[in-house]
């Protein structure tokens, strides 16, 4: 499809402007660092080790998640049972946790006094020690399968049920299935997962500190922090936050070598149909690693209920305030995400330029967040009061970091559509929105709805760079459940937590059942 | 007064809102804790806009070191007047890039257990920096060097980070010199369970049973006797002293209204201000007699030695003990 270079619509044109300010807003910030700076200063000895270990802990823990992900996502995709689609809007729940909530509900499991160790010792089997690599990997897993899965679990939901009923009639095998349908769908949807979930945890901090064990755990966002804020040296943070760009360019050109469109052809939308290879085993495989996913990521989440649930009922009212700002501003960043992706997403669909577009979107993951913010603060401090714009900020910043989730999503369904229904438009001579209408939207609600069900989630949850700006009567909640952990509060910030984590899965299952509303279980 | 024809009312009403847009407004930049709602904040603001016929402003900033960096960022444009919740680490630093004015006093009235002199600092709380445990733990180190032997599970929080973190590592450096604090680092490797990024991850974990102990102050079990009426937590006092952090505030050499500012230091070392410190910030307050603390004071532990260096001499030695506690805790 990429031959065509008609029809550009004005969406599409949007799409390059759209593009260009996104650049723009997470270079410029970077930018601007580096001026105030006056010049890079070099880095240290310290500053190497730390981007050594950011690649290997990300490299490990996107490349765990995502294999783990591949049975999870074939067993939903296969599976029909009730609670499904609960289920899986659970199951998304880590990912848009904020950091330590979730590492609160993997220490109740797996720490020293968790769950697990309680139970050993409760036979006498001795004890687990999770600090180090592994407590770092464990955890990037923990927040990212559920992402991995939802990317490759969209992978089978792209074959029509007539490729499968096409299947069944021709006998297909567990090996047919694996070389036509599961192969390319995984070459289509891995790269981009691994490429995602690689950046993310390049950006880790808190986690990979805490339960890294110690310094020997040290990222470059760490160094970032330190280089910011211990010696003030923004030189330094300019030249790590570089480092990420570049980790992110040599990481995405990398991923789309690899990346092979999948060509399953268009169907008519019908409700997924029962595989061919379907055997009492197989069902038995699935149950056992839906369970043990299930019980992976819930377990924490449950730990985290039960610990703060007592306390919501008796929370401040400044909690509640901040919690009604927070559903504003996750709603507004949604809106303007979701305006940004779609233009990209058609844009880079339709085009041959989509590598390099949609890197655009993966540097708002990539690059630091506190580069960002420093930049942005000091890129508007000279005209206007940093603390008065702190909420539209943190709201623009927040949609710049759902962009890339978002595109992800919404690309190979864009693409799909115009290959399967792109001819027949063009043949009715369907242009512009009527197209879009008819022919694309309408195969876009899925993604869309789980992309902006996830930047909603994801906007609640982080705290972003209003840290950076706040002032008094315009927290956020997860910067109000921060500052009650802060204040030796735990049990009131559990229970901020509790509220922050059900209103981030609410509106996450809200968008994303909006987005399935026809798709017949 | 009684108003008696709208139109006067709508007169009197445009007089009074011009008036309110000269009330003086006093900006003062602190850490997110100070101007949170349970914080001293509020207190604060309300007792001083009793006296001063101002509007007193905060704006937060997460904590002492991001409070720097942001004024730092803000030079000579920023619309601060007063800084509240720097301490001593970060003196010399605030100092050094020409950001504050001289306040002015002098330390009459201050109970510090140490001397205080800085022209542009004056300090308006503190505390001991210091392991806190449940009172259930048995065979409570009383040394770093017993702590070290120990199998006792501790949890710190980063230095690069944290100011807690920075603290501990001034006071093993204090106590222990560039010779010895390395070897104490390498001894205290195996008892570190995990190094937080901020001091509510570090106390999160503790409460969460993570370790026996955390870096915390000695005024943590405070909060727990008085604000939840749990006597289970205690702090252990270390043979070598405890280091102290010491919370400052002064005027900013940005200031507007400099009489204001200075106002509002003399407030800052005023009981009005003093008493509210104890059961809000969880600190001793900078120039409070010991007997007006609240009850409950009196039962924390009273550390025999203080240890603290002088600001320049924190900045000095910074560098090094980073280094020194990187590589022992990296093995």
């Amino acid at each position: 499809m990429a031959k065509r270079a008609e029809p550009v619509t004005s969406l599409q044109a949007t799409g390059g402007v759209l593009a260009l300010l996104v650049v723009l807003c997470i270079l410029g910030p970077l930018i601007a660092v580096i001026l105030r700076a006056e010049g890079l200063s070099d880095l240290r000895a310290a500053d190497w080790a730390a981007i050594r270990f950011t690649l290997l802990q990300a490299a490990l823990s996107a490349v765990v998640s995502c294999l783990a992900a591949i049975p999870v996502a074939r067993a939903l995709a296969r599976r029909r049972f009730p609670g499904r689609s609960a289920f899986i809007a659970l199951l998304g729940a880590p990912f848009i946790l904020p950091v330590i909530v979730a590492v609160m509900g993997l220490l109740a499991i797996f720490g020293r006094s968790g769950w697990i160790n309680s139970a050993l010792e409760g036979i006498g089997a001795g004890t687990i020690e999770i600090y180090g690599l592994l407590g770092v990997v464990l955890a990037h897993v923990f927040l990212n399968l559920p992402l991995a899965t939802r990317l490759l679990l969209q992978g089978w939901l792209s074959i029509p049920s007539e490729r499968i009923r096409l299947a069944r009639s021709l006998n297909f095998q567990r090996r047919h299935m694996q070389r036509h349908f599961e192969w390319p769908l995984l070459a289509a949807t891995l790269p981009g997962a691994l490429l995602v979930i690689f950046l993310i945890c390049t950006t880790s901090f808190a986690v990979a500190l805490i339960l890294g064990g110690g310094p020997a755990a040290t990222t470059v966002e760490l160094a970032i922090y330190q280089a910011f804020r211990f010696d003030f040296d923004l030189g330094r943070a300019a030249y790590l936050g570089l480092v990420q760009v570049t980790i992110c360019v040599a990481a995405g050109l990398l991923a789309w070598r690899f990346a092979k469109a999948a060509q399953f052809g268009g169907g008519l939308d019908r409700p997924a149909m029962r595989w061919p290879d379907d055997t009492p085993a197989s069902r038995r495989f699935d149950l056992a690693v839906l369970t043990a996913a299930g019980a992976f990521l819930l377990l924490p989440l449950l730990a985290v209920v039960a610990e703060g649930i007592g306390a919501v009922f008796g929370l401040p009212l400044s909690t509640w305030e901040a919690a009604l700002r927070s559903i504003a501003l996750a709603l507004a960043s949604t809106a303007l995400a979701v305006g940004l992706a779609l233009p990209m997403a058609l844009l880079i669909a339709g085009h041959a330029v989509r590598a390099g577009l949609e890197g655009v979107g993966l540097l708002s993951i990539a690059v630091s967040p506190l580069v960002v913010g420093t930049g942005l603060f000091i890129i508007v401090f000279p005209i206007a009061d940093p603390v008065t714009l702190s909420l539209p900020i943190t709201g623009l910043v927040n949609a710049l970091v759902a962009l890339p989730f978002l595109l992800r999503a919404l690309i190979p369904a864009a693409a799909a559509a115009e290959a399967t229904q792109g001819r027949l438009a063009d043949a009715l001579g369907m242009r512009g929105s009527a197209r879009l209408r008819h022919a694309i939207l309408p195969r876009l609600r899925r993604p869309l709805g789980f992309g902006a069900g996830l930047a909603a989630a994801f906007s609640m949850g982080d705290l972003g760079v209003i840290a950076l700006f706040s002032a008094p009567g315009q927290e956020t909640l997860p910067l109000e459940m921060y500052r009650l952990f802060g204040s030796y509060r735990t049990d009131d910030a559990q229970g901020a937590a509790v509220v922050l984590m059900a209103l981030s899965l609410g509106l996450f299952w809200l968008f994303d059942r909006g987005g399935r509303v026809n798709a017949a279980a | 007064m009684k108003l008696t024809t709208p139109i006067i009312a709508a007169g009197l009403s445009t007089i009074a809102g011009a008036a309110l847009a000269q009330t003086p407004v006093l900006t003062v930049y602190t850490y997110d804790s100070f101007a949170s709602d349970w914080g001293p904040g509020p207190q604060v603001e309300l007792a001083f806009e009793e006296v001063c016929g101002c509007d007193l402003q905060f704006t937060a900033t997460g904590d002492g070191a991001a409070l720097l960096s942001r004024l730092r960022l803000e030079g000579s444009r920023s619309e601060a007047d007063i800084v509240l919740g720097l301490d001593t680490n970060l003196i010399a630093a605030a100092d050094e890039a020409g950001l504050m004015q001289p306040h002015g006093m002098d330390a009459t009235g201050l109970t510090l257990p140490i001397e205080w002199d800085d022209e542009n600092f004056m300090p308006f709380d503190w505390g001991y920096f210091a392991f806190v445990h449940r009172q259930t733990l048995e065979d409570v180190p009383t040394s770093f060097e017993e702590l070290a032997a120990s199998d006792v599970s501790i949890v710190i929080q980063d230095p690069r980070s944290s100011t807690p973190g920075l603290g501990l590592l001034m006071w093993v450096q204090h106590a222990y010199g560039d010779e010895r604090a390395s070897e104490i680092w390498e001894g205290l490797a195996d008892n570190v369970v995990t190094v937080t990024p901020g001091w509510s991850e570090a106390y999160g974990l503790f409460l969460d049973g993570e370790a026996d102990m955390v870096l915390s102050y000695t005024t943590s079990p405070a909060y727990h006797l008085i604000a939840e009426e749990d006597d289970s937590y205690t702090a252990a006092p270390f043979t070598e002293g405890h280091y102290m952090q010491v919370e400052v505030g002064g005027i900013l050499a940005t200031a507007d209204n400099v009489e204001l500012a200075q106002q509002f230091m003399e407030f800052m070392v005023s009981a009005a201000f003093q008493e509210v410190i104890p059961t809000t910030n969880w600190m001793y307050p900078a120039a409070l007699p010991t007997d007006a603390l609240p009850d409950g004071f009196e039962t924390l532990i009273q550390p025999d030695q203080s240890l603290i260096f002088s600001s320049t001499g924190a900045a000095e030695v910074r560098e090094d003990a980073l280094a020194t506690w990187q590589n022992a805790l990296s093995q």
